[in-house]
């Protein structure tokens, strides 16, 4: 039911009957099938309690932090099935950024870039460190903004500029999938219009998957829609489409405001 | 007849303003009891402070830091031909630092472990036990701890008293502080940072030793520092584990010295008497100092 005409790009995620419960027969989501495309931004929308974030959360195995979850179905990146990966590779593959931004707040700018490498011992020599932290800043737009304040602590900046240096943390490992859990949320129109062109800029480099409460952040930025409703996916389908002409009454109701 | 025609505005607003000079002097009289009570209580620590510089003051020179406790007979020599006693409590204090350094190597890695655990596991019934039985340690007499490291330690371990009996009956006193204290300043770390690390791959005990400790080490220094000043004091154990020492001793098998223990030795001795209140005096500032030093540590957190 969910097949979705985006056929210009080749997909890199595939979601199959995948269900998930916070405890036992009580679903956030009900067997959702999907297939992500590459180099496209998916937007994740619905009412507060569809089951959105929950989704998002599992293409990392962020789940796994709480036993009481439980998860069925298979998630595959690249045909490969994640759950026989080794967490540090999938997450070295499939970064995130959260709702709020949370930089460490006993590290510095740069090393907050590096964090990834550091937490997990992987040893860079100082050249490749220093090319890293630039790129990566360079990618979320914010090297000019912070480049003579590298040795600051990330939490004397704004929030904001936060948010973007919490991308560019999981910029660094060169992900090949990015998840995005209502990034803009916590943030004023002017950073919020900043973060979305950039994910528009990243999307050439990066697959982004991003769950908002906006609409119209979706309608602006992402290529492809997905409307879940009560755990359940809905609908799928390209962003014009399901804005224009959406298939199911429940979309529709959602996106004409009838309920949210 | 309409009823409300009974209460004009007039009187309604003769009411209303009775009601509120009511409200007033209520107001009022509750804050001066309030702030009456608080000067009694603020005052106390200024007296005790006051009276111990006054009276111990004159003893506090170089050779109180350095020197050992006097013996009773010198004591009396110097007191009946006026002149102020000679020694100092460099015994004790060596003694206290000593007994503190060593418990406090024993509780805060225990302390610290214990206390990442409940945190961790916070709903399971195991760790609901252990919070159960720190807090029936805590309320642990001191006389008890003291005796029951007196039985297992100086009786069976050391075959006397000793520092590590001691510094086992401190350790025994802290342990419950820095456990709660570490729980409590680990729950103050938001959940989205924990996250932010696992989203990079961080294996979980690195997500503790790089960011949960690190983000925490102010409330857990403070937890630290408040467990020490609060032992520092504490007379009772040592009394039953270490004795005392009237020189310095750096044997863990051996007694030592600490400054209550002196401060009780010199109550007992009536040439020692003005000893007593120098000794003090050096405690509570002591106390005070690492309290205060706690207190900015706590503070520089919220920056």
């Amino acid at each position: 039911m969910n097949e979705m005409n985006d056929t210009t790009r080749p997909s890199i995620l595939s979601i199959e009957g995948l269900s998930i419960a916070y405890d036992k027969d009580k679903f956030a989501v009900k067997d959702v099938t999907a297939t992500i495309k590459k180099n496209a931004i998916t937007a994740i929308m619905g009412p507060s309690g569809c089951g959105k974030t929950t989704l998002l959360r599992a293409i990392n195995r962020m789940h796994e932090l709480y036993p009481n979850i439980s998860t069925q179905g298979i998630i595959k990146l690249n045909d490969e099935n994640i759950y026989e990966m080794s967490t540090i590779k999938l997450r070295r593959k499939i970064g995130m950024v959260f709702q709020r931004p949370n930089p460490f707040p006993t590290l510095s700018i740069y090393e907050n870039v590096i964090a990834g490498y550091k937490l997990n011992g992987i040893h860079l020599k100082r050249s490749e460190r220093d090319e890293i932290v630039e790129t990566s800043l360079r990618d979320v737009t914010l090297w000019e903004e912070v480049k003579a304040s590298l040795h600051k602590k990330g939490t004397f900046l704004s929030g904001g500029q936060q948010q973007r240096l919490c991308i560019a943390r999981a910029l660094a490992f060169k992900p090949d999938v990015i998840l995005l859990d209502e990034p803009t949320s916590a943030l004023d129109p002017v950073a919020t219009a900043k973060i979305e062109d950039l994910l528009v800029e990243l999307k050439k480099q990066y697959t982004i998957v991003l769950v908002t409460h906006n609409m119209s952040q979706a309608a602006r930025i992402s290529d492809n829609s997905m409307f879940m409703y009560l755990g359940e996916l809905i609908e799928y389908e390209n962003t014009k489409t399901i804005f224009t002409n959406p298939k199911d009454p429940r979309t529709e109701g959602y996106l004409t405001g009838k309920f949210g | 007849m309409d009823q409300t025609n009974i209460f004009t505005e007039k009187k309604r607003a003769e009411i209303l303003s009775n009601h509120f000079a009511g409200r007033k002097f209520r107001d009022r009289s509750f804050l001066i009891a309030v702030i009456f009570f608080s000067l009694i209580t603020i005052s106390f620590v200024f007296l005790i402070i006051g009276s111990l510089v006054m009276k111990g003051y004159h003893q506090i020179n170089w050779a109180f830091f350095t020197q050992t406790a006097p013996d009773t007979f010198t004591a009396m020599m110097a007191k009946s031909s006026g002149q102020i006693i000679p020694g100092g409590i460099v015994n004790g204090i060596t003694g206290s630092l000593y007994l503190v350094g060593i418990a406090s190597l024993i509780a805060i890695p225990f302390g610290v472990l214990i206390g990442i655990y409940l945190y961790e596991n916070s709903k399971k019934r195991y760790a609901g036990v252990i919070r159960d039985i720190t807090d029936v340690l805590q309320g642990v007499p001191s006389i008890v701890v003291g005796l029951i490291v007196y039985l297992w330690v100086v009786v069976h371990v050391t075959h006397g008293y000793s520092v590590l009996a001691g510094s086992i009956a401190l350790a025994l006193m802290m342990l419950p502080l820095i456990i709660r204290s570490t729980e409590e300043s680990m729950k103050m770390i938001p959940d989205t940072l924990k996250e932010a690390a696992i989203a990079l791959g961080t294996p979980y005990y690195k997500v503790i030793l790089r960011v949960l400790i690190p983000t925490s080490f102010s409330g857990l220094m403070t937890g630290i520092l408040l467990a020490i000043s609060r032992i520092l004091g504490e007379t009772a154990p040592l009394m039953l584990t270490t004795l005392g020492n009237p020189a310095i001793n750096w044997h863990l098998t051996k007694p030592v010295s600490a400054v209550p223990l002196l401060i009780w030795q010199f109550y007992n001795d009536p040439n020692m008497v003005d000893l007593i209140w120098s000794s003090t005096l050096f405690l509570m500032g002591f106390v005070l100092i690492l309290n205060m030093l706690s207190k900015w540590i706590a503070a520089r957190r919220n920056l």
